[in-house]
């Protein structure tokens, strides 16, 4: 009787978020799946069932595949760039923990993660601002010729991953550090009798213990950078009416399609792929945990 | 520094003098990573220092080479002139208002969310549980463009309750407060409280929700940044200078017709103060909030 009564109080309570939830997660997903399947170009009134059309047709699809190739670039790009640093910074920081500006160490590291998107890309586009930037005047100082950063399509890239990487680096070494202080003391203390240095103890007691939180914060960083948009959106496109638009990404493309193009099956399946994309990651990510775990 | 002295008197001078020059070379190495972890500090913020310094420059300074890092003649005219030629302030009270009331929604389906999940084991409950853990996945990007068309469909374009459907709920909210419930709101309490006779609803609000006050203050910051940071969904949904969000002012503003940097970076300067103050000030929940993200397992 008091079960039963627990349970309709459960429910109950649960009901409207799960309606919410329904209505603005889960629906739309299975939208997206159906969608991907149809071709409905908006102006039309009719959506025909058309299998697997969109992804053929994306797949032969230069835009997508330029797109396609850029963002998995950047991806990891930022995952090369973040997680060794991210690494060795939390371990710095760690080490630190008691210092005096130890909080100026987190917080600086942090705060490029919490900046606008928008303003923090704004920054970054001056800096690289081929005219006008410092990094063209600090190059200039050694005699490095000054490179047109946002035009050249390759440095663009180099220039998109720079700012990524500057934004998720806070976020990797918070979750860093978290597993820097989870990590038994004891083994440490075993590797300094051992004569270890403090090099070969983060070297071979931090990292390999550190692996799970590598693995997640690799997935999470990869995952976001996928669906990088915003800095692109600031920093390839041109102040003076946007001539540009060398980096083009998933979610810029997909964009395009659905609502510059009006192609909102084809749209579809591109954040089909996307979601494929992310999906194939985590698994990796779960795979390679439960490798670890049935090794111990 | 503080060991025992005891141990001292034992030890032979050889050993002293060994130890002290341990102890001076650690001192050293303590000393560069501390310089090191100030000098990369101040590199991490320097972009922003820059842009802050762009805004208080006149517009002949702008165009100077090679660029000065420091505002040799500072002038308010940049905020002056962006504050009267854009809505800027417009922006900022939807942002403001978008945020908020997405923090409001998000706290409130994630206390009750987290709180039945974490406390109440039915089956059909673990079942909802994992459909949520499932889709928590999906990233906000791959569903968007059929969430635009539900708005659509309400007439809800170009408003600010058309942005708030896409941020009423976060799975991870769901997930941080169900770990919280679980660990911090031991079961004999709540049952104590059941056998005083204390209805459901009461517990709710009386028992759990004060205990869960550290874990929900985190997660309103977070969610609070996450609609405050939005591009891609306001930059679809809210259309109409009038409905822009700040972020997606600013940067359509930085697109638009002849802009000069001066300016921008007076605009950019206003758009970060609120956010970076709110994170100096609260950055103990923001960390606490963010690293409870890497214990999901």
């Amino acid at each position: 009787m008091l079960r039963r009564k627990r349970w309709i109080f459960a429910i109950l309570a649960l009901l409207p978020v799960l309606l919410v939830y329904g209505w603005v997660r889960i629906f739309p997903i299975g939208e997206i799946l159906r969608l991907s399947l149809h071709k409905w170009d908006l102006l039309s009134r009719n959506k025909p069932f058309i299998g697997l059309d969109n992804f053929r047709e994306l797949f032969q699809d230069t835009l997508f595949q330029t797109a396609l190739v850029n963002t998995a670039i950047i991806a990891f790009g930022v995952l090369l760039v973040t997680i060794p640093m991210a690494m060795c910074l939390a371990a710095l920081i760690y080490h630190r923990t008691h210092a005096r500006f130890a909080w100026f160490y987190e917080t600086s590291v942090f705060i490029p993660h919490v900046a606008s998107l928008v303003p923090a890309a704004m920054a970054w586009k001056w800096i690289f601002d081929a005219r006008l930037g410092p990094l063209n005047a600090l190059l200039g100082v050694f005699g490095v010729e000054p490179k047109a950063w946002l035009f050249d399509p390759v440095l663009s890239v180099v220039a998109i991953i720079v700012l990524c990487s500057w934004q998720a680096l806070g976020y990797a070494v918070i979750i860093y550090l978290v597993g820097f202080k989870n990590l038994p003391h004891s083994l440490y203390e075993a590797a300094k009798l051992d004569g270890a240095t403090p090099f070969q103890a983060f070297r071979f007691v931090s990292v390999p213990l550190l692996k799970p939180i590598t693995l997640y914060v690799s997935v999470v960083t990869l995952v976001s950078a996928f669906n990088v948009y915003a800095q692109v959106f600031v920093l390839a496109s041109d102040a003076q009416g946007a001539p540009g638009r060398q980096v083009r990404v998933l979610v810029l493309d997909m964009l395009e399609n659905a609502f510059r193009n009006y192609r909102i099956g084809y749209a579809a399946s591109e954040a089909v792929v996307l979601l494929v994309i992310v999906l194939a990651l985590t698994l990796i990510q779960f795979t390679l945990l439960r490798e670890k775990g049935g090794r111990r | 520094m503080t060991t025992t002295h005891r141990a001292d008197a034992l030890l032979t001078a050889d050993d002293l003098a060994a130890r002290a020059l341990r102890q001076r070379k650690r001192r050293r190495t303590t000393l560069s990573i501390d310089a090191f972890l100030m000098v990369f500090g101040f590199l991490m913020v320097l972009p922003l220092l820059l842009l802050i310094g762009n805004a208080f420059k006149t517009p002949q300074e702008m165009v100077a080479w090679p660029p000065t890092l420091v505002p040799n003649d500072p002038t308010f005219a940049n905020f002056r002139a962006v504050l009267g030629d854009t809505p800027l302030m417009r922006w900022m009270l939807n942002s403001f208002l978008f945020a908020t009331m997405s923090t409001v929604a998000i706290v409130i389906t994630s206390a009750i969310a987290g709180y039945v999940f974490g406390k109440f084991r039915f089956r059909s409950l673990n079942l909802m549980f994992l459909v949520i853990l499932a889709t928590a996945i999906v990233p906000f990007e791959v569903y968007m463009i059929p969430l635009y068309f539900q708005v659509q469909s309400l007439g809800l374009l170009n408003s600010i309750w058309g942005l708030l459907i896409g941020y009423l709920v976060m799975s991870f909210g769901i997930f941080l407060i169900r770990q919280n419930v679980i660990h911090s709101i031991p079961d004999e309490l709540l049952e104590a409280a059941r056998i005083d006779g204390a209805g459901e609803i009461w517990i709710f609000w009386h028992i759990v929700l004060p205990l869960l006050r550290s874990a929900l203050g985190a997660l309103s910051v977070l969610a609070f940044f996450q609609a405050w940071t939005a591009f891609a969904w306001p930059l679809i949904v809210a259309t109409t200078r009038d409905s822009y969000t700040i972020e997606v002012g600013l940067a359509l503003f930085q697109t638009g017709f002849t802009v000069d940097l001066g300016r921008l970076s007076a605009a950019s300067t206003i758009v970060l103060i609120p956010s970076v103050t709110l994170f100096v000030i609260l950055r103990r929940n923001f960390v606490q909030g963010v690293a409870g993200t890497g214990l999901k397992e």
